[in-house]
C-alpha cells in the first residue's frame, strides 16, 4: 500500500482533536504549548500529505480510498478536491506558524487546546463535501469562536447578534433551496443564503462584528478564525452551484462598496488591530467580488487572492502580534520607532503588507491584475473601484509601517530583538510569498481548473 | 547572423539580470542578517552596474553595426491564462537604450560617492538595498515592452524613492514627507493602472499596441484614435505629472530632499523625476494624434517651469534650490514633448540628469567651494540680485510668501482632497461607533476616536 493512499485528511482532523483534548489536561503553559506545537506539526504534515495524495491520484487517475469514512458514516463526507487541496495545508501551516511564533509572555493567554480544536473544525469545514453537514459545521464554527470571547470575559453581544442572523439566514436559505429545487423559491433561498454568507464575511454594513472580534479576542485566535476565509468557502460550495448569475452580480455591489470603504477606513485607523481588520475586510470583499462576477478570469483571480490574503495578511497579523507581545497594544496616531529594535519584523511587516496589496513580484500582483482585468470586462467602474481600493490599501500599509517602526527613537530597558522562532517564521513567510510569485503560473493553472465556469 | 542574435539576447539578459541579481543578493543578506561589509556592498553594486553598462554598450554597438533601430526581446510569459498574458518583453530602441545607459552611469557614480558619504552610517546597508530596488526598477521601466512591465518598474522606483526619503527614520519629519510622497505616487500609480484598465476595456492587449506599436521610436505614425484614447492619454498625463512633480503635484519635490544627498541626486535630480517624462516621450505618437493633450502638455510644462523658477528663487537651502532648478528643466522638457519634438527632449533629459547629479553631489561642499573661490578671488563673491526687482514692495512681499509656501499647492490639495476625505471617514467612524453602541447596548466607546475632527495631512495620511 502506497503511503499516499492513506486517509491523511481524516488523520489530520483526528490528530487535531486528540491534540486539543490532550492540551486541555495540561496545566503548565509551556508544556501545553509544546504539546500543541507537536500536534500542530503533525496536523500540518498530515494535511500536506492529504493534498499531495490528491494530486498524486489525479495525475495517475488512481482510485481514492475512503474506507475509513465509509466504515464510520457509510458514505464519504470529507474529501480533498481541486478547490481545497491547496487550502488544507495552508490552514495547517497558519495554525502551526501561529503556535510556533507564540512568545512566552503570550503562552498563558493563547490556548493551544482551542487552537487545535478550531483547526479540526476548520479542516472539516474546508474538506466537507456534503452541503447539509457543511451548513451545520459553519454554524458550529461560529458558536465555537464565540466561546473564545466568553472565555476571555469580553462582550459578546455584537458578535452574537450577527452570528444568530448568519445561522438563521444560512439555515433558512438552505431549506428554501432544498425545497425549491430550481424554482423561484430556490432563487430566494440562494439570495438568503448568500446574504448570510456576506454577513459572515463582514460585508458592509454588517462588518462591526469582525472589527469587534479582532479587537477583543486574543490576536492569535482572531487570526486563526478570520484568515482561512471559511465564509468564502461556503459561498463557493453552497451558493455558486445554485445561485443564478444575476443574483451573484447584484450582490456584488455590496462587496465592491466594502472593498473601497474598508480600504478607506484602514487609512485613518488609530488602532493597529482595527487597521488590520479593515485591511482584511477590503481583501475579503475583493475575493468575494471575484466570485460574484462569475467569469473564469475572476474566479481564478479570486482563488489566487484567497491564497495571497491568507499568506500575506497572516504574516502581517503575526508581525503585529509579535509587536504587541513586546510593547503591548500600540496606536497608529504616534510614531514608535521600533525598527531599531526589531528590523526583521519591520521587513516582514513591509513585505507581507506590500504583498497583500499586490506589489510587483508577489502573487498578489498577478491576482489583482487578473481580477481587475476580469472586472473591467464586466463593468469598467468595478475596475476603477478596485484600483482605488488598491491605492488606498497601499497608503494604509505604509502609514502603519511608518507609525510602528519609524519616526522616533524607542527606548527600552529590555531586549525587543526578534527570537529565533520568529525569525524562522519570517523567513518561511517571505520565502513562500516570493516563491508563490515566481511560481505564479503553476498556481494560476491549478486555480483555473477549479473554476466551475467553462 | 544567428550567433549575433544569440549574443544580443545574452547581452540583453545581462542588462536586466545584473541589477535584479544585485537586488536579490542584498535582500537575502539583509534577511539572514548577514552584514556585508561596506566595501563588499559597494563592490557588489559596482560590479553589477559595470556588467549592465557594458552589456548595454555592447547592444548599442551591435545595433549600430547592423543598422537596427529596434530590438524586441520576448522572454516569455510570466503568467498566461486564456486571453490574459503577462508577457516579459524588453524593447531596446533609441529611447530605452540611452535611458538605460544613463541609469547605469549615474548609479555607478552615486555608488562611488555614497560609499564615502554614508561611511559608518547605521543605515548604510539599508540604503543600498533600496538603491538596488531603484536600479532594477529603472532598468525594467526603461526597457518595458508591455504596460504591465512598465507598471512593475514604476512601482519599484516609487517604493524605493519613498523609503529613501524616510532614510533618517528616527526623526518624524522625513517620515511625514515620505508618506506624503507615497500618497502622490499612489495617485500616479492608480492613474497609470486606470489607463491600463481603460485600454483593456477597449480591447487593447497587455502589449499595448496603442502605446508601443510595431514601429521603432520615434517613427511611430500618428494614428486616428478612438474617443476613449483621450481619457487614456489624460490618465497617463496625470501619472507622469505625479511621478515628475509637475503641477499640481510639485509640492513633494522639496520635501523629498529630506533623504541623504546621494538619493536626492539620483532620484530627484537625475532619474526618478524624469521617469514621468520618459513615459511621455515613449508615447510621443499619442500626443501627435490628440492635439488637445499636446497643448495640455505644453501648458503644463511651461507652467511648471515658471512656477519652479519663481519658487526656486526664494528657497533657503541648496538642495531645494537644486530641486526646483531640476524641475524647471523637467517642465521645459514636457513642453518640448507637447510641441512635438522627440530628440531634443531626450538630449535635454540626459543633460539635465547629468548636470543635476553633479550639482547635488557637490552640494554638501557648497560652503567649502564658495570659500575656496572667494579665497582665489581675494574678496566676496557678488550677491545675487534680489528676486522680482521690478515688482512693487507689497507685491514682492506677497509673491515671496506665496513662493516660500510653494504656491500653496500642498495646502490646496490638502483642503480640496485630503481634508474632505479624512473628515468623511472620521464621520463614518463615528457612525460606526454609534451603531456599535446600539448593538452592544452600552454607552462605553468601543474604540478610541480622535476628538479633533480637523486633522492635518502629516497627522493622518
Amino acid at each position: 500500500m502506497n503511503l499516499l493512499t492513506w486517509p491523511w485528511l481524516e488523520v489530520a482532523i483526528i490528530l487535531a482533536l486528540i491534540g486539543a483534548v490532550s492540551c486541555t489536561r495540561l496545566r503548565q503553559p509551556l508544556t501545553a504549548w509544546l504539546t500543541g506545537l507537536v500536534f500542530s506539526a503533525f496536523v500540518l504534515g498530515a494535511s500536506i500529505l492529504a493534498s499531495a495524495a490528491f494530486y498524486w491520484t489525479v495525475e495517475r487517475n488512481a482510485p481514492t480510498f475512503d474506507y475509513l469514512q465509509n466504515s464510520l458514516f457509510g458514505r464519504s463526507i470529507f474529501g480533498v478536491d481541486a478547490l481545497n487541496a491547496p487550502l488544507l495545508p495552508l490552514v495547517g501551516f497558519l495554525h502551526f506558524l501561529t503556535v510556533f511564533a507564540t512568545n512566552r509572555t503570550k503562552m498563558r493567554r493563547f490556548s493551544a487546546s482551542w487552537s487545535l480544536a478550531s483547526e479540526a473544525v476548520r479542516l472539516a469545514i474546508l474538506s466537507c463535501q456534503d452541503q447539509s453537514i457543511l451548513v451545520v459545521l459553519l454554524i458550529g464554527g461560529v458558536v465555537f469562536a464565540g466561546l473564545e470571547l466568553v472565555d476571555q470575559g469580553k462582550p459578546i453581544r455584537v458578535y452574537a447578534v450577527h452570528m444568530v442572523a448568519f445561522s438563521a439566514g444560512i439555515l433558512l436559505g438552505w431549506w428554501l433551496v432544498k425545497r425549491g429545487e430550481g424554482d423561484g423559491l430556490a432563487v430566494f433561498g440562494s439570495i438568503t443564503m448568500f446574504s448570510a454568507i456576506l454577513l459572515r464575511c463582514g460585508t458592509v454594513p454588517f462588518h462591526t462584528w469582525l472589527t469587534d472580534w479582532v479587537e477583543h479576542a486574543s490576536f492569535g485566535n482572531a487570526l486563526l478564525f478570520i484568515l482561512p476565509l471559511t465564509g468564502v468557502y461556503a459561498a463557493w460550495r453552497l451558493v455558486l452551484p445554485v445561485a443564478p448569475t444575476w443574483v451573484l452580480q447584484s450582490l456584488g455591489a455590496f462587496s465592491l462598496i466594502t472593498t473601497i470603504y474598508a480600504a478607506a477606513m484602514a487609512t485613518i485607523q488609530q488602532d493597529p488591530r482595527r487597521f488590520f481588520a479593515f485591511l482584511f475586510l477590503s481583501h475579503v470583499a475583493s475575493v468575494l467580488l471575484g466570485i460574484e462576477l462569475h467569469t473564469p478570469t475572476t474566479l481564478t483571480a479570486s482563488l489566487l487572492l484567497w491564497w495571497n490574503v491568507t499568506l500575506s495578511l497572516g504574516g502581517l497579523g503575526l508581525t503585529l502580534r509579535a509587536l504587541e507581545a513586546r510593547v503591548g497594544r500600540l496606536s497608529l496616531d504616534r510614531y514608535h520607532g521600533l525598527y531599531e529594535h526589531c528590523p526583521l519584523l519591520a521587513v516582514c511587516f513591509l513585505v507581507t503588507g506590500l504583498a497583500s496589496v499586490g506589489f510587483p513580484g508577489a502573487l498578489g500582483f498577478v491576482a489583482a491584475d487578473l481580477l481587475i482585468e476580469g472586472a473591467v470586462a464586466s463593468n469598467i467602474f468595478i475596475g476603477v473601484g478596485l484600483v482605488l481600493a488598491t491605492a488606498l490599501n497601499g497608503i494604509a500599509i505604509l502609514r502603519a509601517y511608518f507609525s510602528l517602526f519609524t519616526g522616533a527613537r524607542h527606548v527600552s530597558n529590555v531586549s525587543l530583538a526578534i527570537t529565533w522562532r520568529e525569525r524562522l517564521v519570517v523567513w518561511t513567510l517571505i520565502t513562500l510569498l516570493a516563491g508563490s510569485g515566481v511560481l505564479a503560473q503553476l498556481l494560476v493553472n491549478s486555480c483555473y481548473h477549479v473554476s466551475p465556469v467553462p | 547572423m544567428e550567433q549575433l542574435a544569440l549574443v544580443l539576447q545574452g547581452l540583453a539578459g545581462i542588462v536586466v539580470l545584473a541589477p535584479l541579481l544585485l537586488l536579490v543578493l542584498l535582500c537575502m543578506t539583509s534577511l539572514i542578517e548577514w552584514k556585508l561589509g561596506e566595501k563588499t556592498t559597494a563592490w557588489a553594486c559596482l560590479i553589477a552596474i559595470l556588467f549592465g553598462l557594458g552589456a548595454a554598450w555592447g547592444i548599442v554597438l551591435i545595433m549600430l553595426g547592423l543598422d537596427q533601430r529596434q530590438l524586441v526581446l520576448i522572454v516569455g510569459d510570466w503568467v498566461a491564462m486564456g486571453s490574459y498574458h503577462f508577457t516579459i518583453q524588453l524593447v531596446f530602441d533609441l529611447l530605452s537604450v540611452p535611458m538605460v545607459i544613463l541609469t547605469f552611469l549615474l548609479c555607478g557614480i552615486i555608488v562611488a560617492f555614497t560609499n564615502r558619504y554614508l561611511h559608518r552610517e547605521s543605515g548604510y546597508h539599508r540604503f543600498f538595498v533600496f538603491f538596488a530596488l531603484f536600479l532594477a526598477g529603472m532598468v525594467v521601466a526603461a526597457l518595458a515592452g508591455t504596460i504591465e512591465m512598465l507598471l512593475v518598474g514604476w512601482e519599484m522606483v516609487g517604493l524605493s524613492s519613498v523609503m529613501l526619503v524616510a532614510f533618517f527614520q528616527e526623526r518624524p519629519q522625513p517620515i511625514r514627507n515620505a508618506l506624503r510622497l507615497w500618497v502622490v505616487y499612489r495617485v500616479a500609480d492608480a492613474a497609470l493602472l486606470l489607463a491600463v484598465v481603460v485600454m483593456h476595456h477597449q480591447g487593447e492587449t497587455g502589449t499595448g499596441h496603442l502605446l508601443w506599436g510595431e514601429f521603432s521610436w520615434p517613427q511611430k505614425p500618428a494614428v486616428l484614435l478612438p474617443v476613449w484614447s483621450w481619457w487614456v492619454g489624460l490618465l497617463l498625463v496625470i501619472a507622469a505629472a505625479g511621478k515628475s512633480a509637475l503641477l499640481p503635484f510639485s509640492g513633494w519635490l522639496p520635501r523629498a530632499m529630506e533623504g541623504p544627498t546621494p538619493s536626492s541626486a539620483i532620484f530627484y535630480g537625475a532619474l526618478s523625476v524624469h521617469l514621468g517624462v520618459f513615459l511621455l516621450l515613449r508615447l510621443g505618437h499619442l500626443w501627435e494624434s490628440i492635439p488637445s493633450l499636446a497643448y495640455l502638455l505644453a501648458v503644463l510644462g511651461l507652467g511648471t517651469a515658471l512656477f519652479a523658477y519663481l519658487a526656486g528663487s526664494v528657497q533657503t537651502d541648496i538642495k531645494s534650490v537644486l530641486a526646483f532648478a531640476s524641475l524647471i528643466q523637467v517642465g521645459l522638457i514636457v513642453a518640448e514633448i507637447g510641441v512635438g519634438w522627440r530628440y531634443i527632449p531626450l538630449a535635454h533629459l540626459v543633460g539635465n540628469a547629468c548636470l543635476r547629479t553633479f550639482q547635488f553631489i557637490r552640494a554638501p561642499s557648497l560652503l567649502h567651494d564658495r570659500h575656496r573661490m572667494e579665497s582665489a578671488l581675494g574678496g566676496h563673491l557678488p550677491r545675487p540680485s534680489e528676486p522680482f526687482p521690478l515688482a512693487r514692495a507689497e507685491l514682492r512681499l506677497w509673491l515671496f510668501r506665496w513662493l516660500l509656501e510653494r504656491g500653496y499647492w500642498d495646502s490646496w490639495l490638502h483642503s480640496c482632497i485630503v481634508s474632505p476625505f479624512v473628515r468623511l471617514m472620521r464621520r463614518c467612524e463615528r457612525w460606526e461607533q454609534k451603531w456599535y453602541r446600539w448593538l452592544a447596548g452600552t454607552t462605553a466607546a468601543a474604540f478610541p476616536l480622535d476628538s479633533t475632527s480637523e486633522s492635518t495631512l502629516e497627522d493622518v495620511i
